[in-house]
Order: structure tokens, then sequence, then C-alpha cells
């Protein structure tokens, strides 16, 4: 490659060609993998390349995308070198041959041997007390497993933690779920466990699943074709990309009338009414007004926290109006008309507490829910997101929400449907979770000095948990007593170095810190053993979307130096912990860790998500039928879960859920659940009223999660040094802030650095700031405060804002123009 | 005033295959298939006077082809100085307008000073060496390279950093 990158190598014809679902967001857009040998190039002649294009003249707009980052040269553990070629799947109907600007540099993370691969973690590693060596997977298994064996022999097993992935894609999926689960629940019989992204063993989504709908209830195509599309704390161009475009966008720009005609006979169809329920204007707010014309949008800018408030004033002026399906309620449902009464409040009261005009209240529920002008019940999709599963007590506002959801009848029917837009892809199947509801508040015991031994497995507190800056001192603080204690440590074989790190951690209150990762992360600062993973490609994988939709990703690559699935890794920890204790003669523990005699990744999956009975799995009870054989057959598209059927060499599976509405309770029907609006929670409304600014955070478009493979690419790295600030123009003005500065954010709890950003369409004392970042936490400045499932409420902070310097740099190289398409 | 001459100046490495080679899709181009003269690390882009720079109006973009007519490109002049910018101020600033996603034509917004893909709404920044402001893309814009040409005043694209969409290669 030149200094210009001005030409990329094409696949020869011959090139292997295998399926990859995208590493990263919900929407698992297809992508092929396109690798053959590096002294090899395809011809620019349609018969000369694999992509069957005519490179010897200029392609038209929206043939194809393929850019120097879709390619790589990578390394195989042999020593062979082969360009990669890593381009969107026309024919998965997910992505339809989009690629984000996530998904579409694929390529640029993988391992290649050279530049920012060499920063994989090859080996497993010890921290030896004052440097990190390398080892072997004997030594660092023995260390982890002498541990384990300890904590388990004397304390019990609720004194070992981890803080675990729960999703699908790279760091997930259902393979390493399983593996993961079975070791911890099965095996350890931990309760002590946390979510990559809370502080507990919950889910993100209970109110929705007690009220007996699960919360990926419809198909990305029912966009497509509902009347109204309701999204609610949800920025889908940003987050969940490739759904909004391929799917939304159509029926924002009237694209899709035909089909609503085709699906919907005899009833109007006619282009998208769209409404935003978000304090902000969003990047996704101002593309739809572009889509669809300002006069289809509705922005209900809701003051921060109000939203039970907004679905509760919504749901009474339908049921006033008699917009509310009393036949679907009385059928289908039961606990109407308590919540109805629990949940009552006036338009005018309303208003008031959301801080949106009683008109646009009105509207959106004509929008939404009065019938058609040919008589029909309007077809509404509710997609929600963090907005309100960060939100001011996510349980409540999510029963108020589906309450109004349940009533008008919108879960069931194709274009409807009540769904979380979804962050991560999922991929859960794991053995039940060893403890109650509400589980255990896990930071909280690790910072009053709780809990001994500590597993960060692919995700990182450091950056994305709440309380942040108080939770990272104190792992600190007991790690480095681990830490001087090992130091101490000279010829120490495996045995003699787990005796020192139970001396402190038993003794002196020390945390041994183990990291599971594919990286050195933030947190492996305080960590005391790496072990080195794998990720999609490296390993064959399977995850399901935002509409259940399961595929396979196929591997293609080996992973770096000893680096493996962590399903296997989780096998290697159980198989050591099993023939510690036969070696002892307790067969009882012995046999509790049996059952990981695993090869390959593929033995997991069978293992777990093909073996449905008596554990949580997205596969369901039908999770049998699917093998990696006929996965693979399904290609891009996979299957859609629950399957139905096995039928002429094709997995049948599900396009919506409830359609017979036999919903997910005891009795099958759906429960309406109170949801009184209750203000804010003290915690919160305490630093409110100290504090100038209200603090939203959340993702931004560039980049993916906590930036394990983004801090290292120049095209992320340089558009965001830094976690980037939103801030209304005149309040930074205020404050002598202008963008390119660097200010910082403090309350109570903490405080952090961000760099600022102005943006008019960001309203006074309302700020925005990425989340997540490894350089600028917002977490440092969120209250500890959860809901009663220990969901905390990232989006309650408020802080004051102070201007800290300049850094000339970020001034000369990033961009501060608006990101929003369209002005307010 | 674009000068449409297809002359192509070699590299000092002094191949002599090429001069007064015909244009296009000659038996010449197939025979050099778009890897240049043996021993250069760039293709052979062609030099080519696009307009002179007193002509170019500030925050007006002015659209032209490079390296060849079915690439879509656009020279402007911002008004300050601006990385790679040419010309005496230096503000002078040319990119290929073609969306690096998937191709749509870029279209310029003088209030936000950026350039708009109205397909997937990618944004980017001419006076930040085209770097998207947000979008889908995985590519900041490709940049012309300028010159500029003191003694008369015109400006010469001379290359392009960043592969132009829906090309193999940037030199077909």
């Amino acid at each position: 490659m030149t200094q210009y990158r001005d030409r990329i190598p094409l696949p020869p014809p011959d090139a292997q060609r295998t399926n990859l679902t995208c590493h990263f967001c919900i929407v698992g857009c297809g992508y092929h993998v396109y690798k053959w040998p590096e002294n090899r190039e395809g011809g620019r002649v349609p018969e000369e390349n694999a992509l069957g294009l005519d490179f010897r003249t200029q392609l038209p707009p929206l043939t194809v995308i393929m850019t120097p980052p879709m390619h790589n040269v990578v390394t195989d553990r042999d020593g062979s070198r082969h360009h990669i070629l890593i381009v969107p799947d026309k024919e998965c109907t997910v992505n339809q041959g989009l690629s984000s600007t996530r998904g579409g540099q694929m390529a640029s993370v993988m391992f290649t041997g050279e530049g920012m691969s060499r920063q994989r973690l090859y080996y497993p590693m010890l921290f030896t007390g004052d440097d990190w060596v390398e080892t072997n997977w004997d030594h660092a298994l023995k260390v982890y497993a002498g541990v384990t064996k300890h904590i388990l022999d004397t304390s019990g097993p609720d004194q070992i933690a981890f803080n675990v992935f729960d999703h699908g894609g790279a760091g997930g999926g259902f393979e390493n779920t399983w593996g993961s689960g079975k070791l911890m629940f099965t095996a350890i019989q931990t309760p002590l466990v946390r979510i990559h992204n809370r502080p507990a063993y919950n889910s993100e989504c209970h109110a929705t699943r007690d009220m007996g709908i699960g919360e990926l209830n419809n198909s990305y195509e029912d966009s497509e074709v509902a009347d109204t599309l309701f999204y609610v704390g949800a920025n889908g161009y940003e987050t969940q990309t490739n759904y909004f475009l391929a799917h939304a966008l159509p029926n924002m720009a009237g694209q899709s009338v035909e089909k609503k005609k085709q699906w919907f006979p005899g009833e109007g169809a006619e282009q998208a009414k769209v409404i935003f329920v978000d304090p902000r204007r969003s990047l996704t707010l101002s593309v739809a007004e572009h889509l669809a014309g300002k006069d289809n949008v509705l922005h209900l800018a809701i003051a921060p926290g109000t939203d039970t408030a907004l679905f509760n004033g919504l749901l009474t002026y339908v049921v006033d109006k008699g917009w509310h399906d009393k036949e679907f309620i009385d059928a289908y449902t039961s606990g109407f008309e308590e919540a109805l009464k629990a949940n009552r409040i006036g338009l005018k009261e309303c208003s008031k507490i959301t801080g949106v005009p009683a008109s646009d209240i009105e509207k959106a529920a004509e929008w939404a829910y009065a019938p058609k002008p040919s008589g029909h019940r309007k077809r509404t999709m509710h997609g929600y997101e963090k907005g309100i599963i960060w939100g001011n007590d996510n349980y409540r506002i999510q029963s108020a929400l589906v309450d109004l959801v349940l009533a008008t009848h919108n879960v069931g029917r194709r274009g409807t449907g009540v769904v979380r837009m979804g962050g991560h892809q999922e991929g859960y199947a794991r053995p039940p979770y060893p403890g109650g509801r509400p589980a255990i508040y896990v930071d909280e015991e690790i910072i009053a000095g709780k809990g001994k031994m500590l597993t960060v497995w692919a995700c990182n507190a450091f950056q994305t948990t709440l309380n942040a800056e108080q939770y990272r001192e104190a792992v600190y603080r007991r790690a480095a007593i681990v830490r001087d204690v090992i130091s101490k440590a000279r010829g120490a074989s495996a045995d003699e170095l787990t005796d020192l790190i139970v001396d402190a951690i038993e003794n002196r209150g020390g945390l041994f810190v183990v990291n599971i990762d594919l990286y050195h992360t933030k947190f492996s600062s305080a960590a005391h053993l790496l072990l080195p993973a794998a990720h999609p490609g490296e390993m064959n994988l399977t995850s399901m979307n935002g509409e259940r939709r399961m595929r396979l990703s196929e591997r293609f690559m080996d992973p770096p130096g000893e680096a493996k699935p962590d399903c296997l890794i989780a096998a290697d920890i159980a198989n050591t912990l099993k023939a510690m204790y036969e070696k002892e003669g307790n067969a009882k523990m012995a046999k509790r860790f049996s059952g990981f005699d695993w090869k390959t990744e593929e033995d997991a999956f069978n293992d777990g998500f093909r073996k449905p009975e008596g554990i949580d799995s997205q596969g369901g009870p039908t999770g049998s039928l699917a093998t990696y054989e006929r996965l693979r057959a399904m290609g891009t598209n996979g299957v859609q879960l629950p399957i139905k059927e096995y039928k002429d060499g094709k997995l049948v599976g599900t396009e919506m859920v409830y359609a017979d509405y036999k919903f997910d309770t005891k009795d099958g029907k759906a429960h309406f659940l109170p949801a009184p609006w209750t203000g804010l929670p003290g915690t919160v409304e305490a630093q409110k009223k100290k504090y100038r600014f209200w603090v939203n955070n959340g993702r931004t478009n560039h980049i993916w999660q906590t930036a394990y493979h983004d801090r290292f690419l120049a095209f992320r790295r340089d558009r965001f040094p830094m976690s980037p600030l939103e801030i209304n123009p005149e309040d930074a003005k205020s404050l002598g802030i202008q963008s390119g500065d660097i200010v910082e954010l403090h309350n109570d709890y903490g405080s952090t650095f961000a760099m600022a950003y102005l943006e008019p369409d960001i309203a006074r004392g309302q700020t925005f700031m990425m989340f997540g970042y490894d350089n600028g936490v917002v977490g440092d400045v969120v209250t500890p405060w959860t809901d009663r499932n220990i969901i905390p409420y990232y989006k309650g902070t408020w802080a004051d804002i102070r201007k800290v310097g300049t850094m000339k740099d970020y001034r000369r190289t990033v961009s501060f123009k608006r990101r929003r398409f369209l002005s307010a | 005033m674009t000068d449409l001459s297809r002359r192509r100046f070699l590299k000092a490495s002094g191949a002599a295959a090429a001069a007064g080679a015909a244009l296009g899709h000659s038996s010449l181009v197939e025979a050099q298939d778009s890897r240049g003269p043996v021993g250069a690390t760039t293709l052979p882009y062609p030099r080519e006077g696009i307009a002179k720079a007193g002509a170019i109006k500030e925050n007006v973009p002015m659209p032209f082809n490079y390296p060849d007519s079915a690439s879509f490109c656009q020279v402007i002049k911002m008004g300050r100085k601006v990385p790679g910018g040419v010309g005496p101020d230096g503000d002078i600033v040319a990119y290929s307008t073609q969306c690096t996603h998937m191709g749509c034509p870029l279209s310029y917004d003088k209030d936000a000073r950026t350039f708009k893909c109205g397909c997937h709404f990618s944004i980017f920044d001419p006076e930040m060496g085209g770097q998207m402001v947000d979008g889908q893309s995985t590519e900041n814009l490709p940049r012309i390279l300028l010159e500029h040409d003191t003694k008369d005043d015109t400006l010469y694209a001379v290359a392009v950093e960043g592969l132009i969409y829906g090309r193999q290669c940037n030199i077909l």
C-alpha cells in the first residue's frame, strides 16, 4: 500500500468466502470475508474478481462498499499470510449491502502481527508485583485455579466475583456465555456476579418480561410497515445504524407505502409519522426530519427523567378518548383497571411535569393511537433503548410504556412491537443464576472489602460502571495489596505464588484480579493475571440480533499467540480445578467441575444451546434443532429464534412473537403493571438541586463500546481523542469555553474530564458526554443509585462544569462542525 | 479553465515508455496495468490545471474532474488557513465529492461549511482534511493534492490521497 492508500487488492474468483456477522452492535449486519494468498490478486474485469464487478470504469453510486479499512493482510499461526476483504452482503436481509462506520472497519482490527494488532494479548501474562511477564497456560491456570480452590474450600463460592459479558457478538456469543456461565453457575456456583454494564446479575428488561412480553418481539421489517414509529430514548442512526437505514428510512421517506398496502389490504397507508421521546435533539431526529419532513416528525423533549409521567399521561388521554382496544384487553390481559387507576395523570399535569406542551402530547396520542381514517387501528412500532433502560427507575418506566402499548394492542400485530432497540448483539445461554432477585450489588461488595477474587471477563467496568471513581479507587487499593505481597516472591512456584496471593486476600484485605480479554485495558492496570481471548473469525461464533436472527460467524483465521475462545478458557479453568480435586480424592467437587470435555467451541455450543432443558437460553426448547452445519447452510440470514422446525434442509424461524397472544406468563395473559409517577430518586434529586448541568450520556456513531479497538485506529482516535461533551454555546460562553477546550465535570461522587463540543441543538442547562470511553469516563459522576433490580440510572447525572485548559492539538486536528444533518 | 491535456508526467525514475502515449484505454495503459512504471510507488497521476486561484470565490466550491472525467471533485477556498491548503492564503483545498461510503454525490452546506451526503447522512469537513464529522464511511474524503503555480496563479491537481469510491485503484 502506498502512502496515498489509493488502491486495494481485489479477491480472485477462487478466494475463500465465509460468513461473518458484525462483531459489534445489536443490528448484526451480514458480511462476507474473502481470504486469499498474499501473492495473488484478482483482476478488474468482472470474471477476474470474486465480487464480479467491473473495475475498469467508475462504479455507479450504491453499487458496493469497498474501502481500504475493509482490507488487511493477516498472519496465521503457520506463518502464512493472506489478504482478507470484509464486505457487507447484499443478500443479507438485515443490512442489504450496507455497512456502518463501525462494522465497515472490521478488517482493520483483525490480527496481522503488525501495528495495532501487536497490542493483542498473545499469552497469559502475570504481574510480578512490579512488572508484567509472559507465562504459559499451565502456570496461569495453576495460579487461577489454586486461588479459586482455596476460596471455595474455605469461604465458599460467594467470595468469588465476576464482571462478565452476557451478550453476543465479539466478547460474547452463545458458545461463550455458555462456557463462562457453566463455570460460574454450575461449577463454582457463585452469585457474586455482575454484568458488563450494570453492577448485578439482572436483566435490563425485567418489567416487560414480568408483564409477559420479551423485549425482542418483532422483526426489523415491521419498522417498514408501521404507521407510526415511536422512539423512546433511542438514537437509531448512531447506535442501530443499519436497522435504521435499511428498515426505518424507507418508511420515513414514503418508499414503503406499496408494501403496506400489500401487507394490510384495505387499511389506510401513508408515509410514517415519527415521534421521538428524548430531552435531546439527537442525530436521528435530525435525519428523520430530513427524510420525512418536519411536519411528520414530533419531538417530545421531555424534562430529564419524566418518561413515566409522559406515558401515563398518554395512557390516560388515550383511554379517555376510547382509543384503547377493549376487546384485546379483556381477552388477553389482566390488571388493566388497576394499572390505569394507579397511572392516571391528566393532560395538564402531564404537560407540567414533562415540560411538553399539552398540544404536543395530544398530537403524539393522535399520531400513535387514534384510529386511521380508514377506521383501522394504527400500527405503532415502539423502539426504546438506554434513555429508559438507564433512565429514572427502569422498572417503572418500562412498565408505564408497556402498559400504554398493551392498552393499544401494539404487540403481536405486524407493523407494531414494543422492543428494545439494543446495544450489543445478544447470545445468551447459561445455567440458572444461583441467586435471587434483586441480585447482589457487586460493586458495593467489592468497595466494602468483600469478595476475594475478581475475574473481569471481556468487559471493563473501569469505564462502564456507575460511581466509577469510587469503584476504581477501591479496586486499585485492594489490588495493590496483592501486588505488594507478590512482589516479594523470589523463585516461587505456582503453588507458592498461590499461597502468597491467598495470604494477601485472606489476611490483608486484598483482591486478586484477573482479566480475560483481547487486550490490556484500563482495568488491567489493577490486574495480576491476564488471559488472552479470541474474537469472531478467530473462532466460530453464534449470536442473535435485535430481531432474534441467529447466525453462525465462521472461523477464517487463527488468533494470535496462544489466545483462545472464552468458552475454551472456561473449560481449561474447570478442568484444572477438576484435576486438583481428583488429586486429593474429593469426588464430589471433581464432579461439580466435570462436563467441560470440549475440544472446540462447537463442543461448547452443542453442550449448551443445543441442550436447552433446565437452562436459560434465548434458543428456547427448540434450540436443539440448531447445529453448526444447519446454521452454516442458512448463511447470513440465519434463522429467527425460536426455531419452529427444520424442514427441507432449512431452519424455519419466528418473525413475530405473540402473534397468537399467548404471553410469557403462567396464565398466558399479558399483565398490566401499575407504574405511578414518583418523581426523581432522592440521591439524584440532591445532585440536580446542587449542580448546574444535566450530564446526559451515551454512545456516538464513531466509537464502539469501550474503544478497545478504536483507541488504536487513527480514523477513530483522531476524531475523538477524548470523550466529547456536547454543550449549548450560550452555556459554554458563560463559562468561557470553546470547542476543543478541556473541561472538568464534578459533583459529590467524582470528577472527570471531557473535550467541549459546542452544539446549538443542545438545550440550555443540558449536556451530552460520550459514555464508556477510555479518555474521559462519565461514570465517575454517576451516582450509585439503582432501581429495585439494581439497574443504574446513568442518565440521572448532574454536575458542574469548568474549563480546565485547551488542547491546542485537538483544535488543530478535530472537527467541531455540526454532527446533525439538519438544523433545528 | 480546466486543462484537459492528458500528458502524464512520469516520475524521475526516467521510465520513458509512456512518453507521448495516447490517452484512455489504450493497450499501453493495459500493459502498464495501472500500477505505474516499475519502481514507482505512486500511481501515474496526471498533473492537471484546474483553475486560477484568484478565480475561486470564498466558500463557493467549484467542480472539476480528476484524475479523469468519471471522478467528480470540488475545489474550495475556505477563507482561512487550513490543513493541506494551498494558494497565497493557504486556504484552497480540493476533495473527491463522491461519498466514500457508497458514492452518492456530496453537496456543500455553506452555513455549516461541510460536505453532506443525502444517502446515509455522512458529513465531511473540508477544513480538517476531509475528516468525517459523522456518518457511515470508514474513510475521510479523498484529498486532491494541489500545487499552486505562483507564476501564473494556476492551481494544479497532482495526486489523490485516499481511494475514490467505486474504484479498485484511483487510476482506471
